[in-house]
């Protein structure tokens, strides 16, 4: 990547954010509560797509690790009473450790083994949650306390049960995901990455460790969504056994594929069109789900490369 | 050359796939400086070999040891870091990449073992070496099949290796591009060993100091140009059958 095309990838970000920014302003009380959790859930999206999209490793059990975010710092906040900023570092964290473990097993598989273990990992995620009925109430999951609402900074408190104040942590985490992503990607193990998803025997055979390259962007993807997860939690205040089913280890896959796989900001778009249109559809029909479907099956047979894929393909060769 | 210290030698190298000894027993040894070329009928185990060399493959049983260092457990990427490069028989590039960003990511290979890489002069330099430097933005996937050759060997030149293996470098070469292509070897010899498997005898001959014959997973002969022609075993495993 030439310096021109990177500086023409970090202004469009900077614009995006900047209009996302500006959104809070305009937007009415509901649609700030959707763009609240749209940004989360595009956090979640771009972990996904750093693995999808850069190694290319199709993984089908990333809600382990938005879970992991979402327990690790719930649980502490809950039982433990932990401060919010503490059980935040300490849920990134985890969710790190865990995709180091989980990664150095599955890594040792491809294409369709690998999703097939990764799937596995995270059935067994699930069923953790609900084994241990005791700490996080099953299914019916737990809600936070009115104490653990107010985030301690030091400096300032946090009230998270204002709705700005949620959109505006939503949208810092999603602009550091953002920039760190665009930094990693630009740099020298940015290509490295990529030549390992666009051919990995030549990689290989060019002295680099392909294993301690996918590792690193296991480690780096499951951390993001666990730091998605842990922020789901705690601005919403809710800890459900829902979020660790598969349901949610399919999401983040269509919201990338719908906007674009290797693209930077396609997980962003692709939240924005899917969550959206399954907001106004389930006005309309209690049939939404079929017609997401239908929208799905025409965007794989005719858009392939999603939205920015597409975007990219014939418009704009520089997108990242 | 026979006080030279060999930067490469297997010792006993066998590696059997179920019931078929594809390399069986092989004592091999390449002196620092030589072109060598492998030679040997289709299913000779001249891949496989190679393959135990680099580190593609683990061998059943045997050494490799290179540059007066054991590598046998040493898996491949180690060893090209080490100094052994390797081009694919089938040409093996990122073809959606430019033609620099190909070379970029060897230069990148080598800018993490040696300090002051200038990224950018290294990649013309390999560039400039194949005559590639022209087509450096052009999608890797759009050049014409001998220039893809072209930029392998691009690729791994700028690895600095040691030791460059070219296995079927001129496979579907024209004649044009086969003698341009010698030059090249000659070239790269200078400043590294060669070790090439190729079926094409013209190019054997104008560029192999010494040439290995290999036959069902063994070493038939071994010797200079001159002695492999003479040799009658020789003959009547390879030269004598039509390819």
């Amino acid at each position: 990547m030439s310096r021109a095309a990177f500086a023409r990838n970090a202004w469009l970000v900077l614009a995006v954010l900047a209009v996302l920014f500006s959104l809070q302003f305009v937007l009415p009380d509901y649609q700030v509560l959707m763009a609240t959790r749209m940004m989360l859930l595009a956090v979640f999206a771009l972990g996904f797509n750093a693995l999808l999209g850069y190694v290319g490793l199709l993984s089908l059990g990333h809600a382990l690790f938005f879970a992991c975010g979402l327990y690790a710092s719930g649980l502490t906040v809950y039982h433990f009473g932990w401060g919010l900023p503490a059980a935040f570092v300490f849920a990134v964290g985890a969710s790190a450790v865990l995709a180091l473990l989980i990664g150095a097993v599955a890594l040792r598989t491809i294409r369709v083994s690998f999703m097939i273990v990764t799937l596995m990992f995270a059935q067994v995620g699930a069923l953790t949650v609900l084994y241990f009925a005791a700490w996080t109430n099953g299914q019916e999951g737990l809600s936070l306390p009115a104490s653990a609402r107010v985030a301690d900074l030091g400096v300032a408190t946090l009230d998270l049960t204002d709705a700005l104040t949620r959109y505006n942590i939503a949208y810092g985490l999603l602009a550091a995901s953002l920039l760190i992503l665009l930094v990693y990607l630009g740099s020298a193990r940015g290509r490295i990455a990529t030549a390992v998803r666009d051919n990995e025997g030549r990689t290989e055979m060019l002295g680099f460790n392909v294993f301690a390259a996918k590792l690193e962007m296991f480690v780096l993807s499951g951390a993001m969504s666990g730091a998605a997860g842990a922020a789901y939690g705690l601005l919403f205040g809710y800890l459900g056994a829902t979020f660790a089913s598969f349901q949610y280890s399919i999401e983040p896959l269509l919201f990338t594929l719908l906007g674009g796989a290797g693209t930077l900001l396609g997980p962003l778009v692709g939240v924005l069109f899917m969550v959206g249109l399954i907001d106004k559809l389930s006005e309309l029909t209690t049939a939404y789900l079929l017609v997401i479907g239908v929208v799905l099956i025409v965007l794989i047979l005719w858009f392939p490369k999603g939205i920015l894929g597409t975007v990219r393909e014939r418009w704009l060769p520089w997108l990242m | 050359m026979a006080d030279v210290t060999p930067l490469l030698v297997a010792t006993g190298l066998k590696r059997h796939f179920g019931g078929l000894r594809a390399v069986d027993g092989v004592d091999f040894s390449l002196p620092a400086g030589e072109i060598r070329a492998i030679i040997g009928p289709n299913g000779a185990g001249k891949t496989t070999f190679v393959s135990l060399l680099s580190g593609r493959l683990e061998p059943s049983e045997g050494r490799v040891t290179f540059a007066g260092e054991d590598v046998t457990r040493l898996p491949a990427y180690r060893r090209v870091q080490r100094g052994i490069a390797y081009t694919f028989q089938i040409t093996n590039i990122y073809l959606t990449k430019s033609v620099a960003d190909n070379v970029r990511v060897a230069v990148e290979s080598r800018a993490r073992r040696e300090r002051g890489v200038e990224f950018e002069a290294a990649t013309l330099e390999a560039l400039q070496a194949v005559g590639l430097e022209d087509r450096a933005e052009t999608p890797a996937g759009e050049l014409a099949y001998g220039h893809q050759r072209l930029l392998e060997v691009a690729m791994g030149l700028a690895l600095r290796p040691k030791l460059l293996i070219l296995d079927e470098p001129t496979q579907g070469l024209s004649d044009a591009e086969i003698r341009a292509f010698i030059a090249l070897v000659r070239r790269i010899a200078e400043t590294a060993t060669v070790l090439l498997i190729e079926h094409n005898m013209d190019v054997v001959m104008a560029l192999a100091d010494r040439i290995t014959v290999l036959a069902r997973g063994q070493v038939l002969a071994e010797g200079t140009p001159a002695e492999i022609r003479a040799n009658s075993e020789v003959q009547a495993a390879y030269l004598g059958t039509p390819c």
